[in-house]
């Protein structure tokens, strides 16, 4: 019965957001549109400097725009799910998250669900379409296990770097005025993982693909699907590990989220 | 209420002492109210670093697939597209300027035209204090720690230094008039977010940041430079240090920057006026 309640106000929640963004049709019209640009322009951007060079890291344009692919496809079904947590900052420096914590429903999906951002479900759907042609286009020799890892790729993307949106967004508790440094960690790891790791080099590699693990998130699984053997040593199977990379991400994120939560005091106001 | 009037027309009708007094005291309030965001400054310059060492690893990659020399950028010259680049974005503020806006929708704007100065000189001047804070503060840190990791193009000639600064400066006055015409549009639709984002796409690509104008073909590259003031933002200032050109094309760079600037800011002055005599302030 509480969890109907709770589904009930989330439901309700979601209706008035649609409702609102709708009002301004014109608006919402061109926001559709052009969150398909953003993520049109990132994928024009690879085939420009495709334009430029035959080759990027060793990799060609049919082999690079499989990892654009999940890439953009992981990314874009975070940021359409969870994407409006980097607003929490500001929800902390006003107080609005007062009126949040106050409710009998969850912190966290309300935040959520305060501005879905429906138009960037575009985003989401052209994403996927990218995947879809790069994939047609690889000449991938498809089997059962490449099939299975072609369509939990993305979701163990999505999982990844939402809970990247989630830890970096939590920071806002104990720094409010941490401005852009999410943006580093989000956007930076879409752009980073939009491109093979054999670019990066140093310990630039060693932490960000390394360490905080954004080489499983598309360069290693497509690999696998293509498959070819990493230039840098791993073997085939971490192509694999993508899953078992987004599940402690979703446990840290979780952890970072409740203790900032309770770390949460007013700002008084 | 008539005593404003009254101060705002001698204002105007004065001589031009009085309006540079203006001009500088706005300026040093605009570099003043900025270097209050301290924390942001620093979550900012942190960014750009991240996204420098990005895009200078993605630049020579590119560099290195085509045998050294990308679109006629040499490893050294993209190296410092890259970290001034980063530097410079947040110096011209492509995004994130929304104020004119949020006070059309509030209907706050109305204070700003009992002002004896006009809106567009006055955030215009605040504007160019903002900038100037930038340039002290997200300016100078990538550009002092991308040569601490990579070889760094340094320019030759003795006016390049210069004329960058003269381009840069440009480049943010064009900004400015194409941020203020964005935000303009709040006078007819109240919520702008629209033409925002189409702003932040079209500026993105167009201005160069997304990559070097110049790994487009010749003649799309040509026509975007001479029909859109949008390369003068970003590409203009950056090809102008690299010393990309001959000295003459340097100049002529610059040049068309200020053509642009011109149009752009007579541009905001119109569509000021017009929006002024249709001006319905939210809530009487």
């Amino acid at each position: 019965m509480a969890d109907r309640g709770a589904t009930g106000a989330y439901l309700a929640l979601l209706r008035g957001q649609a409702r609102a963004q709708a009002a301004y049709r014109t608006s919402f019209a061109i926001d559709l549109v052009s969150n398909v640009g953003a993520t049109a322009f990132d994928v024009l951007t690879v085939l420009v400097l495709f334009g430029v060079t035959r080759q990027l890291g060793g990799f060609e344009i049919r082999a690079a725009m499989v990892v654009v692919g999940l890439s953009a496809c992981a990314f874009a079904a975070a940021n359409l799910a969870v994407g409006n947590m980097s607003q929490l900052r500001t929800y902390v420096r006003t107080g609005l998250l007062d009126a949040v914590l106050v409710r009998p429903v969850a912190a966290l999906p309300q935040l959520v669900l305060m501005d879905v951002p429906l138009r960037k479900a575009s985003r989401a759907v052209f994403g996927v379409t990218v995947l879809a042609v790069a994939l047609a286009a690889a000449g991938i020799d498809w089997t059962p296990g490449r099939i299975l890892l072609a369509c939990l790729t993305p979701v163990a993307g999505a999982v990844f770097f939402g809970s990247i949106f989630v830890a970096t967004a939590s920071v806002a508790f104990w720094w409010i005025e941490s401005g852009e440094v999410g943006n580093a960690f989000t956007y930076g790891g879409r752009d980073l993982t939009s491109y093979p790791i054999t670019v990066y080099s140093g310990w630039f590699r060693q932490v960000f693909a390394y360490g905080l693990g954004f080489a499983f998130v598309a360069y290693y699984p497509g690999l696998a699907l293509l498959g070819r053997p990493d230039p840098l040593g791993l073997p085939t199977w971490v192509g694999w590990v993508a899953p078992a990379v987004a599940l402690p991400a979703a446990a840290v994120a979780t952890v970072v989220w409740r203790m900032g939560i309770r770390h949460y005091r007013s700002t008084g106001s | 209420m008539s005593s404003v009037v009254a101060s705002g027309s001698l204002f105007r009708d004065r001589e031009t002492g009085s309006f540079v007094r203006a001009f500088t005291a706005l300026t040093a309030s605009g570099f003043r109210r900025y270097s209050t965001y301290r924390q942001a400054t620093v979550a900012g310059i942190f960014t750009n670093i991240v996204f420098g060492f990005l895009k200078c690893y993605v630049l020579l990659a590119v560099a290195s697939g085509a045998g050294g020399l990308a679109a006629g950028y040499d490893r050294r010259q993209l190296v410092t597209f890259v970290w001034v680049g980063e530097g410079l974005l947040a110096v011209v503020l492509l995004w994130g300027w929304t104020e004119l806006a949020d006070r059309i929708r509030t209907g706050e704007v109305a204070a700003d035209l009992l002002r004896p100065v006009e809106p567009v000189v006055s955030y215009l001047a605040t504007d160019l204090g903002r900038a100037g804070y930038a340039v002290l503060t997200r300016l100078l840190p990538p550009v002092l720690v991308g040569p601490l990791f990579f070889d760094v193009y340094v320019p030759r000639r003795w006016w390049t230094v210069p004329l960058f600064l003269v381009s840069a400066t440009l480049a943010v006055v064009i900004c400015f008039g194409c941020r203020y015409l964005v935000n303009a549009t709040a006078y007819w639709l109240l919520d702008a977010r629209g033409p925002m984002v189409v702003w932040t796409l079209a500026s993105g690509i167009l201005a160069g940041l997304y990559f070097p104008l110049r790994f487009l073909p010749d003649w799309v590259y040509v026509t975007i430079w001479l029909a859109t003031p949008l390369p003068s933002l970003f590409q203009a200032p950056l090809d102008v240090l690299l010393e990309r050109d001959s000295g003459s094309i340097q100049v002529g760079i610059v040049a068309l920057q200020a053509v642009w600037a011109v149009v752009v800011l007579a541009s905001c002055r119109w569509v000021q006026r017009r929006a002024e005599r249709r001006l319905v302030v939210q809530g009487g």
